[in-house]
């Protein structure tokens, strides 16, 4: 049980960061962005390349995913930036995001004139945009049960289903029985897995929607005519031992510990209650961290045996891996060595120092990925592009 | 304990280090050179068996395979996912 200084949001939801970001309406805006996060201090910038020509329940889940990731726990302002002609619903989402009581400038390309007039805009809003955030934003103490976590899983080997996953699973038993959020995804990653994963699920209906979710990828990926052996898992995984889908599946599940899902959530939907929820996204890891950020998570927990840098720009990721050949030679990227499984050490240790890295980085330590500026946003995108 | 054994039920154990041919561990001799964390049959293991590990089948094999092998995509099918066996 540990406390901390949490961000507090109008919709009684805590933040464990205050970012103010820089969001594209569309792709044709992202360049924008990107030049605004490089160029102005402590703006935090969430590219995209969704936004236009998007269409049904596609061009919904994008419209949703920008929504929630500008009204995100750990959000305390938005400059948002539209080209101006995109589908995106730029009016609605700046709407949403001032009701959310969050302060937000909006930057229409087209409308000032240009990239390069609309670039001077923008870099003006975001100062003093920056200023406001931090005299408005309320704080008060919180607790692990206002937590979030999301859990990730990428560039497994064979070590992770041993060391890694286990241990994340251990944490994840604590957080739920602290009454915190948990949520986990990347549904290709239950194939092989899905009944021993769900046995233990009280509620029907979230039974039902995981297994039918595991059921449609897998009719998906059967659709493209090939082995799914190659894109899951991935040539990294099978050089890191991982033979089959089974396999990886088998080893990613027990990042569930032993709590069973609660409740089922559409890729990017709001999580709902305490508990370990399970989220529909593919197993690509930047498409399902995403997909957890508009979620509400506040904080991921991401395994990786072969070595992933990457984070997700406003939730701070913690990296753990079980392969120390992996922890020394990137160290500037993994933050806690789970490899001690192998020469004795119990699970639990492992899952105590993730807990507390867990308590120091509500309090404001940053993780590698965050000191490293590593960050990476990518939007699930089904249909075609029009 | 170089092979670990993760469920009773398992037909393949997982190499805790990387292990020589020719190597005797825990009742196997262990057939061919395998890395760190690769799997080796615990058994032999007939074509079309189910590979047993976390007490879950994990695939089938594609091949023979003999007690001390290791195991992997050389030998080792998966079930799921199996779009190249749509007619």
């Amino acid at each position: 049980m540990f406390k901390f200084k949490g961000y507090l949001r109008q919709d009684g939801t805590i933040g464990i960061r205050n970012f103010v970001v820089a969001v594209p309406a569309s792709v044709c805006a992202s360049p924008l962005v990107s030049k605004l996060a490089n160029q102005v201090e402590g703006i935090v910038g969430m590219t995209h390349k969704n936004g236009c020509c998007q269409i049904g329940h596609d061009f919904e889940r994008t419209n949703r995913a920008l929504t929630r990731l500008c009204t995100h726990p750990n959000v305390g302002g938005v400059v948002f930036v539209a080209l101006g002609c995109e589908g995106t619903p730029s009016e609605q989402i700046v709407e949403a995001i001032r009701t959310s009581g969050r302060p937000v400038r909006f930057i229409d390309i087209q409308k000032e004139g240009g990239s390069i007039a609309a670039l001077v805009k923008a870099k003006a809003a975001a100062e003093a945009l920056r200023k406001v955030v931090e005299e408005v934003t309320e704080t008060r103490e919180a607790e692990v049960e206002d937590l979030v976590v999301g859990l990730e899983c990428g560039g497994s080997d064979a070590t992770s289903g041993l060391a890694s996953n286990p241990s994340i699973g251990w944490v994840t038993d604590e957080l739920v029985k602290h009454g915190a959020k948990v949520i986990l995804s990347e549904t290709t990653e239950l194939i092989g897995a899905e009944h021993v994963i769900t046995k233990n699920v009280r509620d029907a209906e979230v039974k039902r929607k995981i297994l039918e979710a595991v059921t449609r990828v897998e009719k998906d990926c059967m659709a493209q005519g090939v082995d799914i052996r190659g894109s899951q898992p991935t040539p990294g995984n099978i050089e890191g031992g991982l033979s089959t889908i089974e396999e990886k599946s088998m080893g990613c599940a027990y990042k569930s510990g032993s709590s069973p899902f609660i409740d089922y959530l559409d890729y990017g939907e709001a999580v709902r209650k305490p508990g370990l929820s399970f989220m529909d996204t593919p197993g690509q890891d930047v498409e399902s961290m995403t997909g957890m950020a508009a979620g509400g998570a506040t904080v991921f927990l991401f395994s990786t045996g072969r070595g992933s840098p990457v984070g997700f720009p406003i939730v701070p990721t913690i990296k753990i891996t079980g392969n120390e050949k992996t922890f020394l030679r990137m160290r500037d990227d993994i933050d806690i060595d789970a490899s001690g499984v192998f020469r004795g050490e119990a699970i639990h240790e492992i899952g105590e120092k993730i807990y507390e890295l867990i308590e120091r980085v509500c309090q404001g330590t940053v993780t590698k990925s965050e000191a490293n500026d590593y960050h990476e946003v990518s939007i699930y995108k089904n249909a075609l592009t029009l | 304990m170089p092979l670990l054994v993760i469920h009773p039920k398992d037909n393949v154990g997982v190499a805790l280090s990387n292990i020589e041919k020719g190597t005797h561990v825990q009742g196997i001799d262990i057939r061919e050179d395998v890395k760190f964390a690769y799997k080796i049959a615990l058994m032999d293991i007939r074509a079309g068996e189910e590979i047993i590990k976390y007490g879950e089948p994990i695939g089938v094999a594609s091949v023979d395979i003999k007690q001390g092998e290791m195991v992997h995509v050389h030998n080792i099918e998966s079930v799921r996912g199996r779009g190249d066996q749509n007619v």
